[in-house]
């Protein structure tokens, strides 16, 4: 894990382990913001809120999305660079996420919740 | 550093007298006992179910003989199905001070309530003789537990704890790791770092019991306020609890009682056998730490990103804090700030040291921040175990 030597002058955004596709942004970050983690750099599409991922690399439907170095599930969709990756285009391969109604509202997506 | 000598051969870190209950009839017998003497060790737990169980008697034993624990006052009602005579006994051939005080034989509540007092004030001195011994960093067992996770749990609190436990098992201690029902997702890797094929089989297949156990209650442990945090699967979710684990191999598979024999890592297993029948397996996070404490650890690692405040009987626990906003808000109560990783205030491999030092300190005999606040809970309830199999515990 590279986390060691992340710079501390840019904590934004986290690659928890060097094989994942994608991300995780500490805070809430605008489309536009560019990011980087060692490395690695990714300029945002859609607004993310801190805690949230960001796909780092382009990611195409049906493929895994690896974090911590293990795949957390399928993409429902292509997915860009700097793109939001989050209950609209990731799915489990385990079992089925139930979100309540509202779930994403901060983020004025509620389209997504109900997917 | 010294622990308190048992005559299993194993050391404690603290040397506490429990006052037991042995059905929730005695419950407030037994409080009142401990309660005027809790700063000094006195610890109160208990089984409040009037029927018999064969898991809630062998941990009460489990716990009873703990090696943290240094004498033991059983309260009883009188009337209940438990069998206080066995479990004194047992208590009795470890070699500890064990009292036995059945209120409907002993004038009723207050009198009791005097005469439990004075036994356990009794007791406090006698410990003040107990046996010390040096204590090495091989003779801790270190239960891992996370609870009130949010998004940073994953990032901060749980992989930090991870580097800790393999610099821990580096040095021959002993750790134990859980909750099967969120470790979903997370059972090929496990297999992955099991001594041997066949655990690793039993591995998955605790596992897989465990989706089926969740299954039947219609969910998993999937909360919708984990995706408002940014989790969107449960693999993704078990990952963050999985790091709390480490990389390094896993010794066995062990369920609740069971007290490891030899160092290195284990999975503690939960999740009841057989059919659903005593309701959730775990009821709130105090309940999984009943059993790490009663699978012998001496101290319980805790990571949280909400702010959990929970301590428990019997053993230290120390709290992980994940998120820094949680850690400001509630400093008191947390003992260490992983969450300044995200604020580029520390590293992970940092925060592990920290976490390793934490834990020797705590060892030593410094109190941590729930002991400071008197946090002494306590949960045990109905459950229903098979023994592991042979291949759960390889001996190579």
């Amino acid at each position: 894990m590279p986390e060691a030597s992340l710079p501390p002058s840019d904590a934004r955004l986290l690659q928890i382990s060097p094989e994942d596709n994608i991300g995780v942004v500490t805070t809430a970050s605008q489309p536009g913001v560019s990011l980087a983690c060692g490395a690695v750099a990714v300029t945002l599409l859609d607004p993310v809120p801190a805690g949230h991922k960001v796909a780092l690399v382009p990611i195409r439907k049906g493929e895994k999305v690896v974090k911590y170095g293990a795949p957390i599930g399928s993409a429902t969709s292509d997915i860009l660079p700097g793109q939001h990756v989050h209950t609209h285009n990731l799915r489990s391969d385990y079992l089925p996420t139930y979100t309540l109604s509202g779930t994403d509202r901060y983020l004025g997506r509620s389209e997504d919740a109900k997917e | 550093m010294r622990g308190f000598l048992r005559s299993d051969g194993r050391k404690g870190i603290r040397n506490v007298v429990v006052v037991a209950y042995l059905v929730e009839c005695a419950h407030h017998v037994a409080r009142e006992i401990a309660l005027p003497l809790r700063s000094r060790g006195v610890h109160l737990i208990g089984f409040p179910g009037c029927f018999p169980n064969a898991y809630a008697a062998r941990l009460m034993s489990r716990l009873c003989k703990h090696p943290n624990v240094g004498g033991v006052l059983l309260v009883s009602l009188g009337c209940e199905s438990f069998d206080r005579h066995e479990l004194s006994e047992t208590i009795r051939n470890s070699g500890r001070p064990v009292h036995t005080l059945v209120i409907q034989e002993s004038g009723g509540t207050a009198q009791t309530i005097a005469a439990g007092r004075a036994w356990v004030e009794q007791t406090l001195r006698q410990l003040d003789s107990t046996p010390r011994a040096p204590l090495a960093v091989q003779d801790l067992v270190i239960g891992t537990i996370c609870g009130g996770s949010d998004a940073t749990s994953g990032l901060t609190a749980n992989p930090a704890v991870g580097r800790a436990v393999d610099l821990f098992l580096e040095q021959g201690a002993t750790v134990i790791f859980e909750e099967t029902g969120e470790l979903i997702g997370c059972e090929q890797l496990m297999a992955n770092r099991a001594a041997t094929e066949s655990l690793g089989r039993e591995i998955v297949a605790s596992v897989e019991k465990a989706a089926r156990y969740y299954h039947a209650y219609g969910h998993g442990s999937f909360a919708p306020g984990n995706a408002e945090g940014g989790l969107t699967t449960i693999e993704e979710k078990s990952l963050g609890a999985y790091s709390k684990s480490g990389k390094s191999t896993i010794a066995g598979l062990i369920k609740p009682g069971d007290v490891p024999r030899r160092a290195g890592l284990y999975l503690l297993d939960v999740v009841p056998d057989g059919q659903p029948r005593f309701g959730f397996p775990n009821i709130a996070d105090n309940a999984e730490i009943a059993e790490l404490i009663a699978c012998g650890s001496h101290v319980v690692l805790f990571t949280t990103g909400r702010g959990s405040v929970v301590g428990s009987a019997i053993s230290p626990v120390i709290k992980v804090c994940a998120n820094p906003e949680t850690y400001r808000r509630v400093a008191d109560d947390m003992d260490i700030d992983a969450g300044r990783i995200l604020e580029g205030r520390g590293t992970l491999d940092e925060l592990g040291r920290e976490i390793v030092a934490k834990v020797l300190e705590t060892a030593a005999g410094k109190h941590t921040a729930s002991e400071r606040l008197l946090h002494q809970e306590f949960l045990l309830t109905y459950k229903w175990f098979e023994p592991i199999g042979p291949d759960c515990l390889p001996t190579i």
